[in-house]
C-alpha cells in the first residue's frame, strides 16, 4: 500500500512582524516592506503529517500553492523538510482570489497533478486566518472534508479516525478517503530540515502552472471568480491613555488596589488557590 | 418580497450555544435598519432539538426551519451541510450568519462552497451598506489590520462571527413564531455519508469560564515558570477572576490549556477588569482583549506593545509587585 498526498501550503508575512503593518496614506493599500514572507507556521504540521504518512506507508507528498512566483523559495522549504515535489500555481489571472476562487484553483492543480488519496491543509492561515480554504477544496474536489483536527490515526489505506477539535472536547470521525483534511498546530512537531536535505531540495522537481496550464473556467479564478470584495481597509486605533502608576512596590501595590476596585473587582479575602 | 436573515442555532447536546442567542440579537438589529420587511429565521438541526423552538422564537426567531432525526444527532458537516444549503436554495435569504465556533467555522465555509456564495470569516462588525448590503468588518494579520468585505453579487451573504462579538437580544417569551419541518427522509434518501461521527469526548474545562468572567487575570511569556504561574492562579482566585493567558504560556504547558488563550486563535473576551501581567501584547492577543472595561498591565518592557492599549500600566518586574499585592489583597 502507498498512498499519495498533496499539502496545500500558503507563504505568509512573518506573523511575528505583524505589528509593523501600516497602510499606505493615500493609496489605502497594505504596506508590508521589510516582513519577510516565510511558510505559514501550520502548514509545517500538514507536511509533518504526511511525510509521517507516507514513511510508514509508503507513498509520495506534493505540495502546492497559489502565489507569486517568489513562492519558490517557500515551496522549496517544505521540499526540503522532505517533500518528493512541488506545484506553484502561479499567473495575474489568479490575483484578487477570495477563498472559494482559490480554492477551486489549488483544486485544478490537484487534479492535474494525478491522483491523491489524501489532501492535508494547515487549519488557517496566518494573515488572512479565514480557515475557509479547507472545507471548500474539499468541496471542488468533492472529497469528504474535516477540519480543526488534533490527530490522524490511519486505519487502512481506505480510512482514517481523525479527530475534530470543539471548544470543549473533540469529536471522533471516521473519515473515507480520498479525503481532505485540516490540521492543528497540535497534532505533531514538525522536524527541523537537515542542510542535507536543503540542498537535496534544489535538485526536487518544482513545476510553475500558470492559467492556461490549469484550463480553468475564468469566471471562477482570481478577483472575477471571488463573490467576496474587498472594500475599504484601516488600522483601528485602539490606544488608550497608558497612566503610569509608580512609586516603591508597597506604593503601586496599594494604588493599584484601588483601581482595581474603583473598576468594579470585588476582593475575596483569604482565598487560596486551589 | 419579504428579505429574510437566517441564523444557525448551533447546540450542544440540545443546549443552545451562547452565539446563537447573540446572533438572533444582532440579526434583530440588522433588521431594524433594514426596514419593516424583514423575517428572521433560526436553522436548527440535530436529534430531538424541538425543546429549543420555543427559545429560540423568544430570543427573536419568527421562522424555525427544523432537521430532527437521529441520523442528525452527532454534528458532522458533510450532513449537516445539505440541510443548510437545501434550506437555503428554498428560501434564498439575504444574510446566513453562523457562529465562528469550530463546529460553525467548517460548516460556513463548506455551504458557501456548496451554495457558490462568499462568506467572510470572524466579522466583528456588520453593517448595512446605502445599496442595502452587508458591510462585514473582519479582522486580518491578527487584528491590526480590520477590512469591510462585501458579497454584492451572491446570496445569501454569509458570514461567522465569533462568540462573545455581539450582544444577546432580550428574550420576549410573548413572541409568536412558526416552525417548518425540513423533510429530512426525503432529503437523506440517496445520502451515502463519507464520514462517519464515532463519538463526542468532552474534556471540561477547569477554573472560571472566561468567557462569562468580569475580572480576567492573564499572564504571558513573561511569568517565566510555572512556579510563577501559580501566582497568577492565586491573584485570579483572591480577585474571583478567571485565568486568561497567551500562546507562549500555553506552549510552556504553565496555562492549563488553549481553552484560557486570548486571541485571534482563542478567545475574544471584554470583562469588566482585564489585568495583564508579563505580556507584551502580540497583535493576535490584543485583538481578543482590546475591548475590556478597564485595562491594566505589567510588564518589565516600557517599549511593550501592551501598554498602549491599557488604561494603567505598571513598567517593572511583576515578582516585586505580585507577592505585597497577594498580602495586601489576603489582609
Amino acid at each position: 500500500m502507498a498512498l499519495n498526498i498533496a499539502v496545500c501550503v500558503k507563504p505568509v508575512p512573518d506573523p511575528n512582524n505583524y505589528d509593523k503593518i501600516q497602510i499606505h496614506p493615500e493609496k489605502k493599500t497594505l504596506m508590508r516592506q521589510g516582513i519577510p514572507t516565510i511558510l505559514n507556521p501550520i502548514d509545517k504540521n500538514a507536511v509533518e503529517e504526511a511525510l509521517r504518512i507516507t514513511e510508514r506507508f509508503g507513498g509520495k507528498v506534493s505540495l502546492f500553492t497559489m502565489a507569486p512566483p517568489d513562492a519558490v523559495e517557500t515551496l522549496r522549504e517544505g521540499l526540503a523538510m522532505g517533500a518528493d515535489e512541488a506545484y506553484l500555481l502561479s499567473d495575474r489571472a489568479f490575483a484578487g482570489a477570495d477563498t472559494l476562487a482559490t480554492s477551486y484553483t489549488l483544486s485544478l492543480g490537484i487534479r492535474k497533478a494525478g491522483y491523491y488519496d489524501l489532501v492535508l491543509l494547515g487549519n488557517e492561515s496566518a494573515d488572512g486566518a479565514t480557515s475557509q480554504v479547507p472545507a471548500q477544496l474539499g468541496e471542488w474536489l468533492q472529497m469528504p472534508h474535516l477540519m480543526n483536527i488534533q490527530c490522524i490515526n490511519m486505519k487502512d489505506e481506505k480510512n482514517a479516525e481523525a479527530d475534530m477539535r470543539i471548544e470543549n472536547g473533540y469529536i471522533r470521525y471516521n473519515i473515507q478517503f480520498p479525503a481532505c483534511i485540516a490540521v492543528r498546530r497540535e497534532i505533531n512537531k514538525p522536524r527541523y530540515t537537515s542542510l542535507k536535505n536543503i540542498i537535496k531540495s534544489k535538485t526536487k522537481k518544482l513545476e510553475v502552472w500558470e492559467a492556461e496550464d490549469l484550463n480553468p473556467d475564468m469566471s471562477r479564478i482570481g478577483l472575477k471568480g471571488s463573490p467576496t470584495q474587498a472594500g475599504r481597509i484601516y488600522i483601528p486605533d485602539i490606544s488608550r491613555k497608558s497612566e503610569e502608576i509608580t512609586g516603591t512596590p508597597e506604593e503601586i501595590v496599594e494604588k493599584l488596589t484601588n483601581k482595581l476596585i474603583s473598576a468594579g473587582v470585588n476582593i475575596r479575602k483569604g482565598a487560596q488557590a486551589v | 418580497m419579504k428579505k429574510e436573515i437566517i441564523v444557525y442555532a448551533e447546540h450542544q447536546d440540545n443546549k443552545l450555544s451562547s452565539v446563537a442567542a447573540e446572533l438572533l440579537g444582532e440579526a434583530r438589529r440588522l433588521a431594524g435598519s433594514y426596514g419593516p420587511d424583514v423575517k428572521i429565521s433560526a436553522a436548527l438541526i440535530g436529534e430531538k432539538v424541538s425543546d429549543l423552538i420555543e427559545e429560540l422564537i423568544s430570543l427573536g426567531a419568527d421562522t424555525v426551519y427544523m432537521a430532527d432525526n437521529p441520523s442528525l444527532k452527532y454534528y458532522s458537516n458533510e450532513s449537516y451541510s445539505r440541510v443548510i444549503t437545501h434550506i437555503i436554495k428554498q428560501q434564498d435569504p439575504d444574510i446566513f450568519l453562523v457562529g465562528a465556533t469550530a463546529k460553525g467555522s467548517e460548516l460556513a465555509p463548506t455551504v458557501g462552497g456548496q451554495v457558490g456564495t462568499g462568506v467572510a470569516a470572524h466579522c466583528v462588525e456588520l453593517k448595512l451598506s446605502s445599496e442595502g448590503w452587508l458591510i462585514q468588518v473582519v479582522p486580518s494579520f491578527g487584528g491590526k489590520v480590520m477590512g469591510e468585505i462585501l458579497c454584492p453579487n451572491h446570496r445569501p451573504q454569509m458570514a461567522t462571527i465569533k462568540p462573545g462579538v455581539f450582544e444577546k437580544g432580550p428574550k420576549d417569551t410573548n413572541r409568536h413564531g412558526e416552525v417548518i419541518n425540513v423533510d429530512t427522509d426525503e432529503l437523506f434518501k440517496d445520502f451515502t455519508p463519507r464520514i462517519t461521527p464515532l463519538g463526542v469526548h468532552y474534556q471540561p474545562p477547569q477554573g472560571r469560564p472566561l468567557e462569562t468572567a468580569e475580572v480576567v487575570v492573564a499572564g504571558g511569556w513573561g511569568i517565566g515558570s510555572k512556579q510563577n504561574w501559580n501566582k497568577i492562579e492565586q491573584l485570579a482566585d483572591v480577585l474571583g477572576a478567571a485565568v486568561g493567558c497567551t500562546r507562549p504560556a500555553v506552549d510552556e504547558g504553565w496555562a492549563p490549556g488553549e481553552h484560557v488563550m486570548v486571541g485571534t486563535s482563542g478567545k475574544t473576551i471584554k470583562p469588566k477588569v482585564y489585568l495583564a501581567i508579563g505580556i507584551s501584547g502580540a497583535t493576535h492577543h490584543i485583538c481578543g482583549m482590546k475591548d475590556s472595561g478597564t485595562i491594566i498591565s505589567i510588564n518589565n518592557d516600557p517599549k511593550a506593545p501592551i501598554f498602549d492599549v491599557s488604561d494603567f500600566k505598571i513598567v517593572g518586574d511583576f515578582e516585586k509587585i505580585l507577592d505585597p499585592l497577594l498580602r495586601t489583597l489576603n489582609e
